[in-house]
């Protein structure tokens, strides 16, 4: 292994220019004579416009131009990337998402107008002139209610406020399993609703250049070309070879910062008409009612076991809050990432699943890191551990009991996904090991002796990543590809440029990519550069989420870096006079097999730039090549997450004193970034499972509007974390490797929780709900001491 | 933000005479709340008055039976000060962060009389003093509502005077998301006897738990704290903590303050 290739735990390139204040984020970038918008949005959740009267506004000091919803009524609603159908095949509902209001508003903190000002504070001061007239309708907030046929409708053409109603499977069929069934064993749970919070806000510029006709946007996106295609094609009518979008350094995404917001589209609409460029940055407490929200869904699930505890059917029942609108890929995240999950590492022979993808007045729900996935592992985890102490078999056995063995792959789900690889016993064995499950009695019978409550909770996981093989999704109702694209370009004197379709906005691309060219080529990673974010300098790219980067543009990188490297043989075996069967390519010199004959990299670069020896008649000049992949297959990391906690029964207090995460992603390529992946989504697990939850109270405002009362999870939350990866290789990629961004949150919060459970199994309680809070578990503990108390 | 005048006195004559300019003058200590609010634009005042340039506000002073501390002193050097009480300078090295430590003040806690802050638990606990530039007011007669105090208009606080406890011990309950007190409870043993404050709890803000005071006097330990006689309908309730949570947490608060005292 070089000290810069495969599985080398090189340090971040790009950290340099983080941690000395020299990244370039979006609102970084100021553009000759640009103004600043203003977004006025909606402070009710749901209301009648009566009117907008932004006469005094537009007269306001240094206000360049005001506009709203019927200025903007000419170009088309946001549109929304996945078509998800009825059960009986007919098309979702999918009502317009406008850029501005038109009519009505639909929760608090939708746009309603921009004011754009020479500053941000006249813009902001001359909003606070704007006559607003709302009349107040009742809002749609809890998701029961709102297909109850009783009350509001968000959208007026949407029936019941149901998007869609959708199932996979066959539901009669699990049922007659569930009549050979010894045990039956059901569960509620609330996958609560969080605020994604990226570090860095969302933040647009628009720019329009009257000479060339170009309009430039600059955006925190993980995804430039997909907010060029969306924006540019469907909402502003803009041909692609006149918009060029722009996502600079971006701080923190986490799926967040994939969907196409209305805040685009306003100052790249906008910037012709007022003929400057115009910045908008959203402030943190627009960030938490203008970004996507995360999760957000109320299941119900049965799980059929014979008498030994092997898994004979689930069904699986449930709603899912869509928001207002939909946004770009909320229609996908319950069904296709959720519910072709649930068969998560176990041979359950028959699923049945049925979602019901609901309106209310609450900012749209879209995907958050492990979207749907997390979803399914919480509910399905749950349900395994809340089986095992049903039936009274041990929490580790009911799960190797059920394990899809090693030895049966590919495994075909009953929900749709083939599994490629994996082996649960190995991760689940090495979990053990490094929680010290042998040692745990006595760990808990020493927090006993200091009055606190020890439980340990498991997590035994698979979840789908490396999104996604196009046909596939395609056939599901995606309505782009998933591909993605790579160009390697050698420059004459040998060092590297690569230009990639994914985004790096905190996954360290620019060091882990470059080592797969370190690798391939032969040369330091210093002398690669990894350029990405600009539709103007990459070819169309799809993006990163899903933890697709290196399973799908790592590989397009591997197939560019494959045609370079064979043409580069072509041209040695030239100028070596040898035949190209004879050339070898090693540590970065080719070389005539047998002799001493050899060629540095650098001096192929060079000859196929300066070819003056060069076969002409085979090849064109130039060493530069490009790659688009598109995978055969999901990739299917998965792992076991053992949490331990302890409570203080007196106050409620969860603390989490070991979390142990042993996944399977795959080969490595940087062993210190993937522990950092894991790490940061371990956190956002433990945020979920203790810590964060999104309130809205029935009148739709949104009470955890700010860090007041949305709680992020802090470094004193945490424990020291103890992650290790086992290795399968995936069988489809080249790199055989799995993808670890989101494994992390997938995992850890049903351990959590099951951990919580344990500790209070003891004292009578049988459910809590996320976040965990001190409240909940003192008020769980309180509402089981009752029945004793009575007697 | 909405525009204001601003204006930095080097003196407190100077700030009383700033304080009467402008149509609605506010002053600013640390500027912790303050200057939160007015960027959320919830306050704009016509004229901030910056005590920050007052020298004679700051610093701490052992007075023999009590310790002055300035108005303007940060939390920061209130902890890291020898002569104040350490349940005191505990107190004040465990509010906020660093950051919030090394610009709040003492003066700008308790004149904002935040209802879930820690600092007025102390001042009633500890029975101190508020000096101000009219007059000098008992703790107990000061914090008279949530956000409100005995202050009148144009009345600066200058100093709180905190008589030395024999001895005394703080427990807060964070609000998971703040971090500020959900409840916080001080217990002093002062020359007056017992004395038991509660903050976070209270609808009207910071309250003795008289009961409890009570019970200590004769039974100085945990087991005599009993806080179920504090009416509910008394105590906040929200999405963090129901009243009756923090019914229950101003006991475990208290019986935990008790321990740390008993050693």
């Amino acid at each position: 292994m070089s000290a810069t290739g495969i599985g080398a735990s090189v340090k971040r390139k790009e950290d340099k220019r983080f941690l000395t204040g020299q990244g370039n984020y979006t609102h970084d970038i100021d553009r000759p004579n640009q103004t600043y918008a203003y977004i006025l949005r909606s402070p009710m959740a749901h209301a009648t416009i009566k009117s907008v009267g932004v006469d005094a506004a537009k007269g306001a000091p240094g206000v360049v131009a005001v506009f709203t919803g019927a200025d903007m009524a000419e170009i088309g609603g946001i549109p929304c990337g996945w078509g998800v159908n009825n059960k009986d095949g007919s098309p979702m509902n999918e009502p317009k998402h406008p850029v501005l209001a038109e009519g009505k508003v639909r929760h608090v903190g939708d746009p309603i107008a921009v004011v754009i000002a020479e500053t941000y504070e006249q813009a902001k001061d001359a909003a606070e002139m704007i006559e607003l007239d709302l009349e107040e309708l009742p809002a749609v907030i809890d998701m029961e209610k709102a297909i109850s046929g009783s009350g509001a409708l968000v959208h007026d053409d949407a029936p019941d406020n149901l998007c869609y109603d959708w199932e996979l499977g066959d539901e009669a069929e699990v049922d007659a399993e569930f009549k050979n069934a010894a045990h039956v064993v059901s569960i509620d749970v609330t996958n609560n609703r969080l605020i994604p919070n990226a570090m860095e806000p969302r933040a647009a510029i628009g720019e329009f250049d009257k000479a060339t006709g170009e309009y430039t946007l600059y955006t925190t996106s993980q995804n430039p070309h997909v907010i060029r295609l969306l924006m540019g094609a469907f909402v502003l009518s803009l041909p692609e070879h006149k918009l060029r979008v722009v996502a600079p350094d971006v701080g923190g995404g986490f799926g967040s910062k994939i969907y196409h917001y209305a805040e685009e589209a306003i100052v790249t609409w906008a910037a012709p008409r007022v003929g400057r460029p115009i910045k908008w940055v959203a402030e943190r407490s627009e960030a938490f009612m203008s970004d996507a929200h995360g999760r957000d869904h109320i299941t119900h699930a049965d799980l059929a076991l014979d008498a030994e505890g092997k898994f004979l059917g689930l069904k699986v029942y449930t709603k899912a809050n869509m928001g207002a609108y939909l946004s770009t890929f909320s229609t996908c995240v319950p069904t296709y990432l959720h519910a072709t999950l649930l068969a998560g590492v176990y041979t359950t022979p028959k699923i049945y699943s049925e979602v019901k993808a609901i309106f209310t007045n609450t900012v749209p729900v879209d995907a958050y890191r492990g979207a749907g996935r997390p979803e399914a592992t919480y509910l399905l985890e749950r349900l395994v551990s809340k089986a095992a102490w049903e039936l009274g078999i041990d929490q580790v056995e009911i799960r190797r009991k059920n394990f899809i063995p090693k030895d049966a792959f590919p495994y075909q789900t009953p929900v749709a996904l083939q599994y490629d690889s994996g082996d649960y016993e190995a991760s689940l064995d090495a979990a053990l090991k490094l929680a010290d499950y042998d040692g745990f009695p006595a760990r808990k019978e020493e927090a006993a002796k200091r009055g606190k409550l020890r439980g340990i909770g498991f997590s035994t996981y698979v979840e789908a990543c490396g999104i996604a093989p196009s046909a596939v999704v395609g056939s599901l109702g995606a309505r782009a590809g998933l591909f993605e694209s790579a160009n390697v370009r050698v420059h004459p004197t040998g060092s590297v440029s690569i230009f990639t379709g994914s985004h790096s906005h905190g996954q360290g691309h620019e060091t882990t990519f470059a080592q797969l060219v370190s690798e391939t080529l032969g040369i330091p990673i210093d002398n690669v550069d990894i350029v990405h974010g600009d539709t103007n300098k990459v070819a169309f790219g799809m993006g990163t989420y899903g933890s697709r980067s290196l399973a799908v543009g790592g590989e397009a990188i591997m197939k560019a870096l494959g045609k370079v490297t064979d043409k580069a043989k072509k041209i040695a075996a030239h100028i070596l006079e040898a035949s190209e069967a004879d050339i070898e390519f090693k540590d970065g010199k080719f070389t005539v097999a047998g002799t001493d004959k050899e060629m540095a990299f650098g001096e192929i670069a060079l000859a196929a730039y300066v070819p003056h020896n060069f076969p002409h008649d085979q090849l064109e000049p130039g060493l530069e090549e490009q790659a688009f992949y598109d995978p055969m297959n999901f990739t299917y990391p998965g792992g076991c997450h053992i949490c331990e906690v302890e409570i203080d029964p007196d106050t409620g207090v969860v603390e989490v004193v070991g979390m142990t995460a042993v996944d399977d992603v795959g080969r490595v390529i940087n062993p210190m970034i993937v522990e950092g992946q894991i790490h940061g989504g371990l956190a956002q697990g433990i945020g979920q499972a203790l810590l964060e939850t999104c309130v809205y109270d029935e009148d739709g405002q949104l009470v955890t509007g700010s860090y007041m009362d949305y709680c992020m999870p802090r470094a004193d939350n945490l424990p020291d974390f103890k992650a290790a990866t086992t290795e399968t290789l995936c069988a489809h990629n080249s790199l055989g490797v799995k993808g670890c961004g989101e494994v992390g949150a997938i995992g850890s919060p049903p351990s959590v929780i099951n951990a919580v459970l344990d500790a209070l199994r003891d004292r009578g309680v049988t459910d809590i709900s996320m976040p965990a809070t001190p409240q909940k578990v003192w008020q769980a503990l309180r509402a089981a001491e009752m029945p004793a108390a009575a007697e | 933000m909405h525009n204001f005048e601003y204006h930095k006195p080097s003196s407190v004559d100077e700030a009383v005479k700033a304080l009467g300019a402008g149509e609605d003058p506010t002053l600013v200590a640390g500027g912790m709340t303050l200057i939160p609010t007015m960027k959320q634009r919830l306050a704009a005042p016509s004229d901030l008055v910056d005590l920050s340039g007052v020298a004679e506000l700051v610093g701490v002073s052992d007075e023999g039976d009590h310790v002055k501390i300035g108005a303007m002193t940060t939390h920061a050097a209130v902890a890291a000060s020898s002569d104040v009480p350490p349940s005191l300078a505990a107190l004040a090295g465990n509010i906020g962060d660093a950051q919030v430590r090394n610009r709040g003040t003492i003066g700008g806690s308790v004149a904002n009389n935040d209802p879930t802050a820690c600092y007025p638990s102390a001042c009633l606990a500890l029975g101190a003093t508020i000096v101000t530039t009219q007059r000098e007011i008992p703790a107990d007669d000061f914090f008279t509502g949530m956000f409100e105090t005995a202050l009148e208009e144009g009345e600066i606080i200058t100093a709180v005077k905190f008589p030395k406890p024999e001895a005394g011990n703080y427990q807060k309950f964070e609000n998971p998301a703040s971090r500020y007190a959900l409840v916080g409870v001080f217990v002093a043993k002062t020359k007056e006897g017992v004395r038991v404050a509660v903050t976070g709890a209270g609808q009207d803000g910071v309250f003795r738990a008289n009961d409890i005071e009570q019970a200590l006097s004769s039974n100085f330990s945990p087991d005599a704290v009993d806080s179920s006689s504090i009416p509910v309908d008394s105590l906040n309730g929200d999405i963090h903590a129901s009243a009756e949570y923090r019914q229950h947490l101003i006991g475990v608060m208290a019986r935990r303050a008790v321990a740390a005292i008993n050693g």
